[in-house]
């Protein structure tokens, strides 16, 4: 087995009285054990409801319309919902976006850790708890102290790498990192980044770093899975995604990055991301793509192997 | 020459009170001068907690200063007449991080465009003032007959914040204050609405003030930096020299943290400085702030806090590694940006505070 999951097509709906919104359709991609998969995307393309779709955490009216998610050959999609509870964070884990404003203000560290174990039915005595907390945090990088302070005397950072500890606190196969440091200042960022990188290669799981930005992908990840309007358009190794970037929304994505090499013109993509409730007919960027053929306009694209381990959903390629 | 907007000697705390231990210092004796004459683009740049945006709240007024003051044309800030005022809410403008809280929901977007004109009566026609109002959509890159007429929840993120943009633009102001205003917007909307900011600066003469915690916009925008750390100037000066080859451990801490889109760059974080030098325990009340996460603290350090060194001509760093650099002092900090020079160092500020009040009377 060479894949530790797998996604098939996946498609996921929010039932609004507009109309269905398609936030994901048709996603298919998939994740070698150990790997650091990155997902970006701007605001609305779908990133975080994939996210909470590999967790099946998806609440209404949002829907998952149909596919398949292979977590070590079982489809999670076909479980019900006892074993889907077993598998979370067992299996697969989620730092979820603002997961650190999430932890319970009134419950000190140690107990947040201890909820989540006594939910999967690990029993321990006392002592053997309080070492499994110190070696936990140690593994963040908290010291023992923090097991016994409430969340409000940690800094965000510090909130984070305890999310982080609860995430793989069982170890899982798949962690899911949503955002993990939208919030945090660039040094604070990269401790955590270095952080999750270093538990992750420890524990040998693979990671799904969600994100918009682009400079943290190409720090962190193996590879890059570009979305666009609730679709893949491009996954290429990361080096090549950045050296040769085959979708002309990457190409422009990655050109309107600012850099420090030297100053730039400040270019952005004209236009603006399509409407989901009634995405254009074709491929989904043709209103804003720079070499848009006929074709584009009525036919979809399919995302594609072009060359090895480089795919895109392009009518050029 | 009297600047157009100036910072002299200004130092914010919050809080505390009677009770001295829960007193936060936000920004401490910070001077710093906007040219009347010559539009530059200065970024500010810090983490949170540097001070950065109250230092935008009280270049706007928007909050006083503990000590020290802010003159508008040579005018304390908060004793405006009603005509210096008008004036100056004429010739400043901000733009926000959130530009959503500052729309009324009720009323189309039209409104926050049609309310300046009406309010500085700048237009005299219902046409003229449609006119003006479209130019400056296009200044901004937005279409007006796919941006007026509607409510701000209609429009996107990135819409509303180049409407504010587009509303700082109408009234041609001298000086636009903007915190953090692409924090929010995506990858590639923040490269139109920063070109935007950019055009304003350079077709129509308007000096930006860029408050952001991301040094790589701010080294694209603008000319002359200063880097905050906990309310203290760490770094200023030339932002190719600041960004590029900077000097202060924590500005080459800021620099080596940013994660750069190039998988070729190594991305090196808190490994650029290496473990804190030791415990080192400050003296007296003045000292350098970073020295507790600096791996080159030194036992002056902690004596007394380091002056502004300035270590080229146009840049200065405030840390003893420099302290073979000549000392500069804080109101001398102007003197270091390009163009900073034509601006004349008062020394006796009491002086010229009088000279302005007599002003305000004619």
């Amino acid at each position: 087995m060479t894949e530790v999951l797998r996604v098939e097509d996946l498609r996921v709906y929010y039932h609004t009285e507009a109309g269905p919104v398609k936030a994901v359709d048709g996603v298919t991609f998939a994740l070698k054990p150990g790997e650091r998969f990155g997902l970006v995307g701007e605001s609305g393309s779908g990133k975080s409801t994939i996210a909470l779709a590999l967790l099946r955490l998806i609440r209404p009216p949002g829907r998952i319309e149909g596919g398949a998610i292979y977590l070590d050959g079982i489809n999670l999609l076909s479980l019900d919902e006892e074993e889907m509870r077993r598998l979370r964070l067992a299996r697969i884990s989620l730092v979820a976006q603002g997961a650190m404003n999430s932890l319970n203000p009134v419950k000190r560290i140690k107990e947040q850790i201890g909820l989540a174990l006594r939910d999967h039915g690990v029993q321990m005595s006392r002592a053997e708890f309080d070492r499994y907390v110190a070696g936990l945090l140690q593994r963040v990088g908290l010291r023992p102290e923090v097991a016994t302070m409430f969340p409000h005397e940690l800094s965000g950072g510090m909130k984070q790498r305890v999310c982080i500890a609860i995430a793989i606190s069982l170890e899982p196969q798949v962690i899911v990192a949503d955002e993990p440091t939208s919030a945090l200042d660039v040094v604070v960022q990269w401790q955590v980044i270095d952080t999750l990188r270093r538990v992750q290669e420890e524990l040998g799981a693979a990671v799904i770093l969600i994100g918009h930005d682009m400079g943290l992908m190409a720090q962190t990840v193996d590879r890059i899975g570009v979305m666009y309007a609730g679709k893949l358009v491009e996954i290429a190794p990361t080096r090549e995604l950045f050296r040769e970037p085959l979708h002309p929304y990457t190409q422009l994505l990655i050109a309107s990055l600012p850099s420090l090499d030297g100053k730039g013109e400040l270019r952005g993509i004209p236009g603006l991301p399509p409407s989901l409730l009634s995405p254009p007919p074709g491929c989904p960027f043709h209103p804003r793509c720079p070499f848009v053929m006929d074709r584009c306009r009525v036919e979809e694209s399919i995302l594609r192997e072009v060359r090895p381990g480089h795919w895109v959903a392009c009518h050029l390629h | 020459m009297t600047a157009l907007l100036e910072a002299r000697h200004v130092t914010k705390v919050f809080g505390g009170g009677l009770l001295r231990k829960t007193q936060t210092v936000a920004l401490e004796n910070f001077s710093f001068q906007v040219s009347g004459e010559t539009p530059r683009i200065t970024a500010i740049v810090g983490e949170s907690g540097s001070g950065k945006t109250t230092l935008a709240r009280l270049l706007l007024g928007l909050v006083t200063p503990t000590s020290g003051e802010i003159l508008y044309r040579g005018k304390d800030l908060q004793k405006l007449s009603g005509e210096d005022r008008r004036a100056f809410l004429h010739d400043v403008q901000a733009v926000f991080q959130d530009p959503f809280e500052v729309y009324n929901p009720f009323y189309k977007v039209d409104h926050v465009l049609e309310l300046p004109i009406r309010n500085f009566g700048l237009a005299h026609s219902r046409r003229e003032r449609r006119a003006m109002i479209e130019e400056a959509l296009h200044a901004v890159g937005l279409r007006p007959e796919e941006t007026l007429g509607r409510y701000p929840h209609q429009l996107s993120g990135g819409q509303r914040q180049r409407i504010m943009v587009a509303r700082a633009l109408l009234l041609r102001p001298r000086l636009i204050i903007a915190d953090e205003p692409v924090s929010m917007v995506d990858a590639s909307l923040r490269a139109t609405i920063l070109g935007s900011l950019l055009k304003l600066n350079q077709e129509f003469g308007i000096s930006l003030i860029y408050i952001t915690h991301d040094l790589t916009t701010a080294y694209q925008v603008s000319q002359d930096i200063i880097v905050l750390y906990r309310g203290s100037v760490v770094e200023a000066g030339d932002v190719e020299q600041v960004v590029r080859d900077p000097q202060h451990p924590y500005t080459r801490l800021l620099v080596g943290s940013i994660p750069l889109p190039n998988p070729d760059r190594v991305w090196q974080g808190e490994r650029v400085l290496g473990r804190p030098a030791g415990e080192l325990r400050p003296v007296g009340p003045s000292y350098c702030k970073f020295h507790e996460r600096c791996p080159f603290a030194m036992p002056m350090c902690v004596e007394q806090a380091p002056p502004l060194f300035q270590t080229d001509p146009r840049r200065v760093t405030a840390c003893y590694l420099y302290r073979e650099a000549p000392a500069i002092q804080p109101e001398e900090l102007v003197g270091v940006f390009a163009n900073g020079h034509q601006v004349q160092v008062v020394s006796r500020p009491e002086a010229q505070r009088e000279g302005g009040a007599g002003g305000v009377g004619s």
